[in-house]
């Protein structure tokens, strides 16, 4: 097992950068997730770690040696791909002993690893059968088993769980979670799904365009976030988005949308007088309230423990849930009230986060 | 704005009327009818222009027909002398050489250029383009060009090699039968390697990225991934190409009948090329269509052969799609 330093790294595809300048520093047992979305460089990245793609600029570092130059084999990492790299014409037992094959290890060592990681992964009674004998879920654990077989510094999982339906998905998600916990291999694992991030990851790295945007615990995103992007990306549904105008009088705070509704703060919140500013409030921040913000009522949608409301305050689009059940009907008028500390504030400009005073 | 309406009236009365549907219509509707009816034409063909002339070959082969005077039936006696005949021996023996020789170097060759194409190289699609045209040039062409190039003075090989200093005088490439049979073996497989590095190369794309990409992570050599991965992965197209590819070879006659009709004395008479000689020169049509007919059993065992090969693998089968 071993850390992962990413120094300054860059990479261009021709002409065409696609990873600007990153910098992350994991501890060794720790599971990291790199979540952004498409085209944000991510899967890039972990490619680079692996050795199958070219670092432009900077370097890697595993385990304390610069990787740059080094051969994928020689990394010693083990990697889980989207569409599972099974070997078709192999049983699950030859897929998971490939590794070990080429390195010429004694056949009695062979069987011990490969039973030892099909016993972890339930997979046992399905040694002598096929890919193509194998259900998604199947196919998924062997791809693990054969990364585990390899006993690596370092795992990376590239997007492993979304060839998988829905409910599959959420048990694979426990699953490999669970293995992290018991093996405390790092592990570095890409994803698009800010729900898989959130609820695998000790620290997600933020990613954008070939930026990192935010790297922190989970929560820590979802307490604090950097700045719009991170605010609007982290949380389901998203977070509210409200442009308006920083008021200061004295004691008395708000901010007013351009047309004229005023949205509370708490007394400690940054900002200057006339300040172009976003507010933002989760959905799950809002409660009804006597007073508050007046909205409108415009969709419903019950999903069983919340209900989604999706309403109009001032023309901007709000989207409020209730675990509660209260008595919702479109058009009607209701006043939404957030819960002060939980407010975020951004610069309209920059997009960057204004903190508290 | 007429059409509609109309639509609309002629679908109300025939919804109010069914029409009474005679005992035709209703075996029209039939599937065994009407599937029999569209396989008629098809059948036609086939029983015209392929059943009918194989079971005249077959025909032939048990008559003692000449050119201009119809046949008696003569039983087994074409097969029985062709049994004591030496030059059919020979062609047999030809035949069997020129189709290993040349199926072993199309394979080989036919492989390593359609893993060099898989690679990433500049101008891909013209290198391709180019590499079919052996294959797309008509075979007499072709061998008209083979004859320039072994031609006993003006050979352009002889020419380079006395240039360079390596030989005194032009090798004579069709005169002498060792020669001879290597020559035509030779202008076979560079006529016949496109069909087998395209078909090979068609099938290394489906082979996806992804499972090299983790065999190099498993700590597999460039010659490991093609061992382990590439080549199981690929028997399946090999078994396919290298059936057609021997099928073409046993039964190739343009060639040899261009190069050397045959000689020098028989050495590169094949079975096609020796009955095409007994039947339509020799106007010995029955013994020509014996020669013709004996050929059968190779290509059958070939066929069975890759029938066998073909046969889907166990990793082929079972469950969903990957």
């Amino acid at each position: 097992m071993a850390s992962v330093d990413i120094r300054r790294v860059t990479k261009q595809f021709g002409s065409h950068p696609v990873i600007h300048g990153v910098d992350i520093a994991i501890a060794d047992h720790e599971f990291v997730v790199l979540v952004g979305p498409s085209g944000c460089g991510k899967s890039t990245l972990l490619r680079m770690i692996a050795g199958l793609e070219q670092i432009s600029g900077g370097e890697i570092v595993i385990g304390g040696r610069v990787v740059n130059d080094v051969q994928p084999k020689e990394r010693d990492i083990a990697m889980v791909f989207q569409n599972y790299a099974l070997y078709p014409h192999m049983t699950v037992h030859d897929n998971m002993a490939f590794s070990m094959k080429l390195r010429g290890a004694p056949q009695a060592e062979i069987t011990e690893r490969v039973n030892k990681a099909a016993d972890i992964l339930a997979l046992t009674p399905l040694l002598q059968r096929y890919p193509r004998q194998l259900s998604g879920g199947q196919r998924q654990r062997v791809a693990m088993g054969r990364a585990i077989v390899r006993d690596p510094q370092v795992f990376l999982f590239d997007e492993p769980l979304s060839n998988l339906d829905a409910k599959l998905r959420v048990a694979m998600r426990t699953e490999i979670k669970a293995l992290h916990q018991r093996l405390r291999t790092t592990s570095i694992y890409v994803t698009h799904d800010q729900v898989e991030a959130m609820s695998m990851a000790d620290r997600i790295v933020l990613m954008r365009d070939g930026v990192v945007e935010q790297i922190g615990s989970p929560l820590e995103l979802y307490d604090h976030p950097a700045n719009v992007f991170a605010a609007g990306f982290i949380g389901s549904p998203a977070m509210n988005f409200l442009p308006g105008m920083l008021r200061r009088a004295g004691n008395e705070l708000h901010v007013e949308t351009a047309r004229g509704i005023r949205l509370p703060l708490p007394s400690n919140a940054g900002g200057t007088d006339g300040q172009k500013v976003i507010y933002g409030v989760r959905p799950e921040h809002l409660s009804l309230g006597g007073e508050g913000i007046p909205a409108t009522v415009a969709v419903v949608e019950p999903t069983g423990a919340d209900t989604f409301v999706y309403s109009e305050v001032g023309g901007v689009p709000v989207c409020a849930t209730f675990s509660e059940r209260h008595a919702f009907e479109p058009g009607k008028q209701i006043v939404l009230k957030p819960q002060l500390e939980t407010v975020h504030l951004f610069d309209e400009a920059s997009g960057v986060a204004i903190r508290n005073a | 704005m007429q059409k509609p309406n109309a639509i609309a009236a002629d679908a109300i009365t025939a919804g109010a009327q069914p029409p009474a549907r005679s005992w035709l219509s209703k075996a029209l509707e039939g599937r065994n009818t009407l599937g029999g009816l569209f396989m008629l034409p098809a059948a036609a063909v086939l029983l015209i222009f392929l059943t009918y002339p194989l079971a005249l070959g077959v025909w032939l082969g048990f008559t003692d027909t000449t050119i201009g005077r119809p046949g008696q039936f003569i039983g087994l006696e074409n097969y029985e002398a062709l049994w004591d005949d030496t030059v059919f021996w020979l062609a047999v023996f030809n035949t069997l050489l020129y189709t290993s020789v040349a199926s072993v170097f199309k394979f080989a060759l036919g492989l390593w250029l359609a893993l060099l194409l898989n690679e990433r190289l500049p101008f891909k699609a013209f290198i391709r383009a180019i590499v079919l045209l052996p294959w797309v040039v008509p075979t007499v062409l072709s061998a008209i060009a083979f004859w320039w190039i072994y031609d006993a003075q003006f050979s352009i090989i002889s020419w380079a090699l006395i240039q360079i200093g390596l030989i005194d005088a032009p090798i004579n490439f069709l005169g002498d039968a060792t020669n001879a049979r290597a020559s035509v073996i030779a202008a076979n497989v560079w006529r016949g390697i496109p069909f087998v590095a395209i078909t090979l190369l068609a099938g290394l794309q489906t082979i996806p990225q992804s499972l090299y990409e983790a065999a190099t992570l498993d700590g597999a050599s460039s010659w490991q991934r093609f061992r382990y991965i590439t080549l199981p992965m690929l028997t399946p197209i090999i078994a396919v190409v290298m059936t057609f590819s021997v099928l073409f070879t046993f039964t190739d006659f343009q060639l040899i009948y261009v190069l050397t009709r045959g000689g020098p004395v028989n050495a590169t008479h094949l079975m096609a090329t020796l009955s095409f000689q007994r039947a339509i020169p020799g106007g010995q049509l029955g013994e020509g269509a014996a020669i013709a007919v004996a050929m059968i059993p190779f290509l059958l065992s070939a066929i069975l052969f890759s029938y066998f090969g073909l046969q889907r693998r166990r990793w082929q089968q079972g469950g969903r799609d990957a």
